[in-house]
């Protein structure tokens, strides 16, 4: 590949074969990305303004005071991540530390189960380029790339040709959908690649796979098909890499892990098989391994001088229901527009602070709002893939906007 | 995309020949590939009773604007240019087997397909397996496509 190529920061595949038209200094063409890249791309119809209680100012007033409210605050969060740089990450946790804050991510709600047990060494897990070179049989499970990551399929899970998989799609690759509805990419997968299971469902179907794929006969309450079951278990046993992408579906319909480490673990005895989460935003899976670094922990996390809590009552959800906090950063997210309203009402009643390029719902709502540069457009830097590989962003055109990571540092300075 | 069949049975089934066709299959013949237009059934618009099949006509057998002289129609509406007809497409691949065949930005100028603004743009489509002398029904760019963006008339 040539260095020419641009990255997409739309999603968590981070396509890194972009090419861009500019004109009067804007990305004006692109080649390449999809639909959902293109838009981010563009850059945003409403650009964030600085302001401070709503009143236009310049960044120093607005940092100054953003630096006055993270230090009055008793319990300071720090929140979102998802959507910013690694460099903005690594100095967001240096102010939770720096301010014995609550700090946690989009990954607390999302795919932060996965990326744990896979930080931890729990699950097998591989790069989407081994799916891509190597992969003959894809589970996409409670996933829809097909909507959520557009070139997933075409870019690296089904359709290309890889070094060991010469012929692509129509002999080399069998692709498998679980889902509970007839998804976009259960079109592609067709008829007989589509296990359709009801709403929580997945716990059962598991433990129905390992019996199949221990030669039993495998029982649900819903009464699955059992000789589907057992082709379905055929075709994982006969994988000789065998990729599970876990989507949110997944992640919700589990209250906790054994039953997918049991079914791992027998795949693994019988056959080759590695698990994917399907992070959505581009570098939630980034802010996870750096703060798993630091502290051992993934998400949710309060700092208290040397010592490091941990738990679910440390997460955006809990924090901000029991009203825990008195103050909140929220950068690279839109926690008013992602979370229920009966859980973020308490942002709307504590002074909060909104970074971001775009205007959001939650900057609407912020007492104090500091425009940054575009990730992977207006400004470089680093992000994580949702496989863990990192990927390495550049500036496409120039801007008088901050980068995230240089607004945090002088957040830090200030404080 | 619709088929013959389909259309037909949404026609009056009477062969009035008013639209200067001899039978009604004949028309739907036509409607499928574009040489006329729904409101050429002059029963199906002025009477109430195939109210019901003119809308449902009308909206299985869109308009289309940029039709490639060889008949690729690319939706841009529907399209969300997730470039599986790009990786899929026989020609792509055999013209730039490490870009476009390998689920990469395509690196000749050769392929048919590409995605251009997040849309699937056509070029070249002479090359396509569908036309020219020795002709195949190809269907790998329209089997591919989850949103069902791409049609041939």
């Amino acid at each position: 590949m040539d260095n020419d190529n641009y990255v997409c920061t739309g999603c968590a595949l981070l396509c890194d074969d972009i090419d861009v038209g500019l004109e009067n200094g804007k990305v004006a063409k692109v080649h390449t990305a999809c639909r959902k890249g293109f838009a981010f791309m563009k850059g945003c119809s409403n650009p964030l303004e600085c302001t401070v209680d709503g009143k236009k100012t310049d960044v120093d007033s607005a940092i100054r005071e953003a630096a006055e409210i993270l230090r009055n605050a008793e319990r300071p969060l720090i929140f979102g991540h998802a959507n910013s740089s690694s460099g903005a990450q690594k100095r967001a946790i240096g102010i939770a530390r720096k301010i014995n804050g609550y700090i946690d991510d989009t990954s607390s709600f999302c795919q932060g189960p996965m990326v744990e047990a896979i930080l931890e060494g729990k699950l097998k897990t591989c790069t989407l380029d081994d799916v891509r070179h190597k992969a003959d049989v894809i589970v996409y499970w409670g996933a829809d790339p097909a909507n959520s990551h557009p070139r997933h399929m075409s870019r690296y899970s089904y359709f290309p040709r890889g070094k060991e998989r010469q012929r692509g799609w129509e002999e080399d690759r069998t692709a498998i959908c679980i889902d509970v509805r007839k998804s976009d990419t259960a079109e592609i997968c067709g008829e007989s690649g589509l296990y359709q299971i009801p709403v929580k469902g997945d716990v059962e179907f598991m433990d129905a796979l390992v019996s199949a794929l221990s030669g039993k006969i495998p029982k649900t309450s819903y009464d699955f098909d059992k000789k589907r079951l057992l082709e379905l278990a055929s075709i994982l046993k006969k994988a000789k890499f065998g990729v599970i992408f876990a989507g949110l579906g997944m992640v919700y319909a589990l209250d906790d892990r054994e039953p997918l480490y049991r079914l791992m673990d027998k795949l693994n005895s019988v056959s080759n098989f590695h698990l994917i989460p399907m992070a959505g935003h581009y570098n939630m899976r980034g802010f996870n391994q750096i703060l798993f670094e630091e502290t051992g922990y993934i998400n949710r996390v309060k700092f208290n001088g040397a010592e490091i809590l941990h738990g679910p009552e440390y997460s955006v959800v809990e924090a901000l229901r029991k009203k825990a906090v008195d103050a909140a950063l929220v950068i690279g997210a839109d926690p008013l527009t992602s979370l229920p309203r009966s859980v973020v009402r308490h942002l709307e009643e504590i002074p909060l602070i909104t970074i971001d390029p775009c205007q959001t719902l939650t900057s609407v709502k912020a007492k104090v709002t500091i425009p940054c540069a575009l990730v992977g457009v207006e400004s470089g830097g680093t992000a994580v893939r949702m496989d863990g590989v990192e990927i390495g962003l550049k500036q496409i055109v120039e801007t008088d906007r901050l980068s995230d990571e240089e607004v945090m540092i002088r957040i830090s300075e200030a404080l | 995309m619709a088929s013959v069949m389909e259309i037909y049975q949404l026609l009056p089934k009477t062969n009035c020949k008013e639209c200067g066709k001899s039978t009604c299959m004949a028309f739907a013949v036509d409607l499928l590939s574009r040489k006329l237009k729904v409101e050429d059934c002059l029963p199906l618009v002025r009477e109430g009773k195939y109210k019901a099949s003119y809308e449902k006509l009308s909206g299985m057998v869109t308009p289309v604007e940029d039709v490639t002289e060889t008949g690729l129609i690319v939706h841009a509406d529907k399209c969300i240019g997730c470039g599986n007809c790009v990786v899929a497409c026989p020609v792509n691949v055999a013209a730039d087997p490490m870009g476009a065949g390998s689920g990469k930005a395509p690196t000749c100028d050769r392929v048919i397909l590409k995605v251009e603004d997040g849309v699937v743009k056509a070029a070249n489509v002479q090359e396509c397996r569908r036309f020219g002398e020795n002709k195949i029904l190809c269907v790998a760019c329209i089997d591919t496509c989850p949103t069902k963006a791409i049609e041939f008339v």
